[in-house]
């Protein structure tokens, strides 16, 4: 009001909503999340993500690396299940080439599909119950993670970025005494998934923050383009697994846990179950798996051994040209999927007959439900959000790729 | 009386050097006691999360705290251009300031207190109310959307809690005739209130919880959905005033519950070996032993939404209370407890 002029004035009281910004340095942005809050107080009118603060041109990169140096970029695409990532690139190329991988290969893909699927689930859950307060869990959870991230590094000689699941197989054997090993951690763990569910399960407070919180419908989880433990949540008995096994999947008996409400804690405990559901699945690989070759035996895709190396020309031959140019992959296009811990993740493989991809478009798991966020965290409040983004399990490095 | 006495308690001069020593017996032990409940907050934490807590500086990391401490006061203040000078730096004078005012008049043991006054629940009641004051300033100074969130979510938070805080301790006093804190804890020689006032004294616990901004009553802080709320903006030693008021109040609040339920310096059994055990003692013991508690809830359980608090506060512990007030007052009148009837 002008101090010089006294007049009455017409006073117009305009409520505006204001802007957070929720991101990208936010604890519970899960990476790099960049979210624009519209709110009325503490409720959300509108939830704007935005994305790219973590591109790196991967889907570019790959196709100016042969099909063997592509792998690795896969391991940064989702650091949280990187096996996965690997899982859907070695499958497409093989479709490509024409090739399948040994039996023993298939078994320990499988074996660290659900060790990796355990692996993310575990961080999910950890950190969801992070965001929503409750801390004891997700350290909890980084326990057991150790363990299997042990098994990683004694399989793969890496903790996160294996590069182990090739085209052709596995790029090692397992180490010595590693199923055994495997079966007692079988054993142990799901005494740890019940410690979990007695802290957080049945608890109030937990219940009161998650339920009804987030409801996705099946026609619109459908719709939105959810998959994986998501759309499981909301009722929809959908498992790339069970629909289109790859690998050994078809010789193993798992159940598919399915929610009702697809709500937060419908998510919750959809990612609960399914850890148990991994246990068993490596339990029965483990009975099933049996010794042999873990590449395909044809030297024009696996490099030989060094012993070979030192008597044959032939092989020092192969070892060579794999190792500068790679292998040439037969014109074609193939769209293959695997069932990754957080849903779909499908690698969309273009070969032009040369030793690199024409075009590899990869497809993030959780873009389609990231794009939802809006529409299930609008009209709850700052501490759903959190929630919401927790239950949604998003990772930014496969998003951004 | 030699001259020494007669100069601390007859002199004016004498009386406050008195007051002053007095307080600093109290003040030096009341911050050590922070320091350490830090680190004994991180090693119980630690202990649930199956970590280790500190265990680097010095023998079972019991040089933390002071490790903390200098690191604290060698870091820059950074006020934010857009804060308010003056309130932003008064916001955690006033948060530790009341934190330890509050002291005065707590009981350790026997008349041991620095004002033995008659209103003395009153006085506790009053400064925990203003500490509120600090938390707005501190939200509203920073000029911060985060912080002003958080002191939002305080503000509403501590008001509603002492409502009914409030009833629990009018039930109290009826009970005692008296809102002396030394005559409260004589009061419960024969049995402690946390028994015949069981609901109560749950209720005061929580809202204790609720009061201190502790989990699972943390979203003032909640540093998943508002980063660190009102504090957001503070660094160095203004952040770690806050820190060190927080944890005042949670001593704060356990010695209230210890005083007004648990018998105060009493010992939980009245006769020989534990009646030899000095007051003190089992005053400590006690707050500890509530301090355990407010450690081991942050521990478990996941943090409450801001509207729920609210429902918790008005709809289930406002009716509770009063519905027990009631009933007690009925009680002690029918069968003509009441202290000065």
């Amino acid at each position: 009001m002008s101090t010089t002029m006294p007049q009455p004035v017409k006073k117009t009281i305009e409520i505006d909503s204001h802007t957070i910004n929720f991101g990208p340095q936010h604890p519970a942005a899960h990476g790099v999340l960049r979210l624009i809050l519209e709110m009325d107080g503490e409720v959300i009118e509108r939830a704007d993500p935005h994305i790219g603060l973590l591109h790196r041109g991967t889907e570019k990169l790959i196709e100016y690396k042969s099909y063997m140096q592509a792998v690795p970029y896969f391991d940064r695409l989702d650091y949280v299940s990187p096996m996965a990532c690997e899982h859907a690139f070695a499958l497409a190329t093989e479709k490509l080439l024409g090739i399948t991988a040994p039996d023993r290969a298939q078994w320990i893909r499988v074996i660290f599909a659900e060790l990796t699927r355990v692996l993310n689930h575990l961080l999910s859950v950890s950190s969801f119950a992070l965001d929503c307060g409750a801390l004891t869990p997700g350290l909890w959870g980084y326990e057991e993670r150790e363990k299997l991230l042990i098994f990683h590094e004694a399989a793969s000689g890496a903790r996160f970025h294996s590069n182990y699941f090739r085209p052709g197989g596995v790029s090692k054997d397992l180490p010595a005494g590693m199923e055994e090993e495997l079966a007692a951690w079988c054993e142990s763990f799901p005494k740890f998934v019940d410690d979990v569910e007695h802290l957080l399960t049945g608890n109030r407070i937990w219940k009161q923050r998650v339920v009804d919180i987030g409801i996705i419908s099946a026609a619109d989880a459908l719709a939105w383009g959810f998959s994986g433990p998501n759309l499981r949540a909301s009722g929809v008995a959908w498992d790339l697994r069970r629909a289109q096994p790859y690998d050994k999947y078809a010789e193993v008996e798992f159940d598919i846990p399915v929610g009702k409400n697809g709500d937060c804690y419908d998510r919750y405990l959809i990612r609960m179950a399914e850890m148990r559901e991994s246990v068993k699945i490596v339990q029965q690989a483990l009975k099933k798996i049996k010794p042999g070759p873990i590449k395909i035996q044809d030297r024009k895709f696996t490099p030989p051994t060094r012993a070979e190396m030192k008597h044959s020309m032939e092989a020092l031959i192969h070892h060579f040209k794999l190792y500068t140019e790679g292998y040439h992959v037969p014109a074609g296009a193939t769209y293959t999927v695997v069932e990754a811990p957080k849903g779909e993740f499908g690698v969309y493989l273009v070969a032009d007959g040369t030793n690199r991809p024409y075009r590899c478009k990869i497809r993030a798991t959780g873009f389609s439900h990231l794009q939802t966020l809006d529409k299930l965290a609008k009209g709850h409040m700052l501490a759903d959000a959190v929630a919401i983004i927790g239950s949604l399990d998003i990772v930014f490095g496969e998003i951004d790729r | 009386m030699n001259s020494l006495e007669t100069f601390l308690f007859t002199t004016d001069l004498g009386i406050v050097i008195l007051t002053i020593l007095k307080s600093l017996a109290l003040i030096v032990p009341l911050l050590i006691g922070v320091a350490y409940l830090t680190l004994a907050e991180r090693k119980v934490l630690g202990a649930i999360q199956l970590r280790k807590g500190p265990n680097v500086v010095g023998p079972f990391g019991l040089w933390q705290p002071f490790a903390d401490a200098i690191k604290m006061l060698m870091k820059e203040t950074i006020i934010p251009a857009g804060a308010n000078r003056a309130l932003f730096v008064l916001a955690p004078l006033l948060t530790f300031g009341l934190a330890v005012t509050a002291w005065a008049v707590i009981p350790v043991s026997n008349h041991w207190a620095i004002a033995n006054i008659n209103v003395g629940i009153l006085y506790i009641f009053a400064i925990s109310s203003l500490g509120v004051y600090g938390i707005i300033i501190a939200g509203w100074a920073s000029n911060s959307k985060y912080a002003f969130l958080g002191a939002m979510r305080s503000a509403a938070q501590m008001v509603s809690y002492e409502v009914s805080m409030g009833f629990v301790i009018v039930t109290v006093i009826m009970c005692v005739g008296s809102q002396n804190l030394n005559d409260i804890v004589l009061a419960q020689r024969h049995i402690w209130f946390a028994i015949p006032l069981f609901p109560m004294f749950i209720i005061f616990f929580i809202s204790g919880l609720a009061e201190t901004n502790r989990a699972p009553f943390d979203l003032a802080e909640g540093d998943t959905e508002i980063v660190a709320g009102f504090f957001v903006e503070y660094s160095a030693m203004s952040f770690a005033l806050f820190f060190l008021g927080e944890y005042a109040n949670m001593i704060l609040i356990s010695a209230t519950t210890t005083v007004l339920f648990l018998g105060g310096w009493l010992s939980p059994l009245p006769f020989i070996p534990f009646t030899w055990i000095p007051g003190v003692f089992w005053f400590v013991f006690k707050i500890f032993v509530c301090l355990f508690v407010f450690i081991w809830v942050r521990g478990t359980l996941p943090r409450y939404r801001y509207d729920q608090i609210m429902a918790l506060g008005w709809k289930v512990f406002l009716p509770i209370s009063l519905v027990w007030l009631v009933m007690t007052a009925g009680f002690l009148e029918i069968f003509g407890m009441l202290p000065h009837a």
